[in-house]
């Protein structure tokens, strides 16, 4: 049987890397502050340059490639307040800046996109999840590295349904950003045959997080909470707002496994991954920073992946030219995951396998390889384009 | 007969066929298993420092030298005894280097410090570190030892290093996470596969610049499953071997149409291979079927494979 062969010579446009005209590429990065709770877990305070150490490493690696091709990355950051991030933003872009990656809500994403809608400059949600804007409310000038929910809870879907783990217990927290990725697992379920036996609502009802000795408490409320739940395989937690997932694993009534937002959790990135070659993102990433890489510093550093790789195969840094070619079918980016990388153009969504992980380790990677699709394995993970109002590109 | 990057392989291709060693790294097991090439049974196993992988031997088959990269350090075996010799610095988490055709020097991949480290094999010194992009790995040198090329994994460059001034000559921008850079015996050709970008660059040395771009397909198997990384070509230029990855497969492309002619059915992960030096057989690491894969080069067939220990990562055979 002869197999079809395919040389592809109209991808051959100059590939030749020399040394060209000096260019100077301004990148921002604009982080928009809201007070948040403390973590339940002191492992789990934000360091101050969360996220801006991802910066600084992408600009790193862009710098290193960019030695050979006459380039050089600059990076300026900037944090603001809600009210504040519209005219930060606009600092950055009068002085220069073609690039902004941004860390905020998506109120905070929208906003910001919108009203710098006429400028000449290219934004990236490094955070936000939220579907909206990957289903309704798409802008044409803002990219997204950020996994939505969706992706997130399909890529634990996958996994549970290889499992044959297909009875979830779930429990959804009070606050809006747990109902909206409750509302994802909801749907991840559905699409792929696992079955919601129990639902429960867990209150906040406010008061201090961390208390001396608070685990007598919880090992005695937590069983109670969960008792007498119908028939399971595993209870899911949707708590984003982490007031209570933090304290399942263990103290369920059944003896059952926790995923969703502890136990196994679907990330975009994680610590411990070293297949791929991430073992040397990471130590390049601890050398800079001095701690553990965080989901929201991968992610600012794969927008910078985005620029650098975008300007090094089109030797400019004007934010349209790029945005042409990162959008196209050329573009492709190696993120450590195990597959290449590209953007789903109608919505302009990085297409991203999620890792799948405890605190320790990684568990295993979405997509489940059984799951197949026409046009790339990575979407059957998140809104495919029939379920997308989007069709910017 | 040339020189040859080969050399370790090819260069003493003329000599009457015979029984060879094969060495095979297993990156888990943290051990080399030794094979006979004759009987193709398993002789032997022996421990080669923490994560093995690559593993290259010198022209007159005396020294074995292997990447233990979580120990950031280069083991010098006797292949006589199997016994450590000694160590060479390495810089940190040496993953892959290739000899200089005339044993001395070695080229090592750093891929934590983006550095190309030239280590002197007899005084064991460092000669050079020269500056590359991020995460170097693919280490290839042009038969006439003037150039060696290494390719770095996310700036996704092919760098010439001249090695006389160790310095970079050319830098070519290939597909994404390039992993093996391979010259032809003649020096006329360089191979440098891409992994994650799914193709093969084929690039004319002088020029440096790329003139075809082999891309793979197989039935019934994924896109993203077809990740080359390993590649050898025979003597005469005409046969290039490519191993794929998860695709379990080796492609066989013809070296003059740089059409894919077969894909062989090996082991799981297959990554690197190494020919006999008669250059009759190829052998392959299986990482995730911890067994290697012969291939018949004549017959394009796979004849057998041969279990080894823990996720086998380099191969390299004996010249004699």
């Amino acid at each position: 049987m002869r197999t079809v062969i395919i040389i592809l010579a109209l991808l051959l446009w100059p590939v030749i890397a020399r040394a060209a005209d000096p260019l100077t590429v301004s990148i921002g990065i604009l982080k928009v502050e809201r007070e948040m709770p403390l973590p339940l877990s002191r492992l789990d305070l934000p360091p101050d340059d969360l996220g801006f150490a991802g910066a600084e490493l992408g600009k790193s690696d862009n710098n290193t490639t960019g030695r050979f091709l006459g380039q050089t990355y600059e990076v300026t950051t900037a944090s603001a307040s809600p009210d504040d991030a519209q005219s930060a933003l606009d600092t950055l872009i009068d002085n220069g800046v073609g690039f902004v990656v941004l860390m905020g809500s998506a109120e905070d994403v929208l906003s910001l996109a919108d009203h710098a809608k006429d400028r000449d400059v290219l934004l990236f949600n490094a955070q936000a999840e939220d579907d909206i804007l990957r289903t309704d409310e798409c802008r044409a000038n803002m990219l997204h590295v950020a996994s939505s929910r969706a992706t997130l809870a399909d890529g634990l879907a996958q996994f549970l349904m290889w499992k044959r783990w297909s009875k979830w217990f779930l429990i959804v927290g009070s606050h809006p950003e747990d109902e909206a990725f409750a509302e994802a697992l909801r749907r991840a379920g559905k699409r792929f045959g696992a079955k919601i036996v129990e639902e429960r609502v867990f209150e906040d009802t406010g008061g201090g997080r961390r208390t001396d000795t608070g685990h007598v408490l919880v090992q005695k409320q937590m069983p109670v909470f969960t008792q007498r739940a119908k028939k399971h395989d595993i209870v899911i937690a949707a708590d984003e707002a982490q007031v209570f997932a933090g304290y399942l694993p263990y103290h369920t009534w059944d003896s059952r496994p926790v995923a969703g937002s502890a136990g196994l959790r679907p990330v975009g990135w994680h610590p411990a991954n070293e297949a791929w070659g991430a073992t040397q993102f990471q130590r390049r990433f601890e050398k800079i920073a001095e701690r553990r890489v965080r989901t929201l510093d991968f992610q600012v550093w794969l927008a910078l992946r985005v620029v650098g790789e975008g300007v090094t195969r089109t030797s400019s840094a004007d934010p349209a030219t790029v945005r042409d070619y990162v959008l196209g079918d050329d573009f492709e980016l190696g993120i450590f995951k195990g597959t290449k990388v590209n953007f789903r153009p109608w919505n302009q969504q990085l297409r991203s396998p999620v890792l799948l992980a405890n605190d320790r380790m990684i568990v295993s990677v979405s997509p489940q390889k059984e799951y197949l699709h026409q046009v790339s394995q990575l979407d059957t993970l998140g809104y495919d384009e029939p379920e997308s109002r989007c069709s910017l590109n | 007969m040339r020189a040859s990057v080969l050399a370790l392989v090819a260069a003493l291709a003329a000599t009457p066929a015979s029984a060879f060693t094969i060495y095979v790294t297993n990156e888990k097991g943290n051990t080399i298993t030794v094979i006979d090439s004759e009987t193709l049974e398993v002789t032997g196993t022996f421990d080669a420092g923490a994560r093995p992988r690559g593993i290259t031997i010198s022209p007159d088959g005396t020294e074995l030298y292997v990447c233990a990269s979580d120990d950031d350090i280069v083991n010098v075996f006797d292949t006589e005894t199997l016994k450590r010799k000694h160590t060479l610095p390495s810089g940190p988490d040496p993953e892959l280097f290739v000899l200089h055709p005339s044993g001395n020097p070695l080229y090592i991949a750093n891929e934590d410090d983006n550095i190309v480290t030239v280590v002197d094999v007899k005084t064991r010194r460092v000669l050079a570190e020269v500056p590359v992009g991020v995460e170097p790995e693919g280490m290839g040198v042009s038969p006439d030892g003037k150039i060696v090329v290494n390719t770095s994994e996310t700036t996704n460059m092919a760098h010439f290093i001249n090695t006389d001034t160790f310095e970079i000559d050319t830098n070519v921008l290939v597909d994404q996470r390039p992993r093996f850079a391979q010259f032809t015996d003649d020096g006329s050709l360089l191979y440098v596969s891409a992994e994650i970008g799914g193709t093969v660059a084929v690039i004319d040395p002088a020029k440096g610049e790329i003139i075809k771009k082999i891309e793979f397909e197989v039935p019934g198997i994924v896109p993203e499953a077809l990740q080359p990384v390993g590649v050898r070509v025979t003597e005469d230029g005409k046969k290039v071997f490519v191993a794929l990855g998860p695709a379990n497969r080796v492609a066989l492309v013809n070296g003059e149409t740089f059409e894919v002619e077969k894909y062989l059915l090996v082991g799981q992960r297959v990554w690197q291979l190494a020919f006999s030096p008669d250059q009759k057989f190829l052998y392959t690491t299986n990482g995730n079927s911890n067994d290697i894969s012969v291939i018949d080069v004549e017959k394009e067939k796979v004849i057998k494979s041969i279990p080894v220990g823990e996720q086998p990562w380099g191969v390299v055979v004996s010249p004699n």
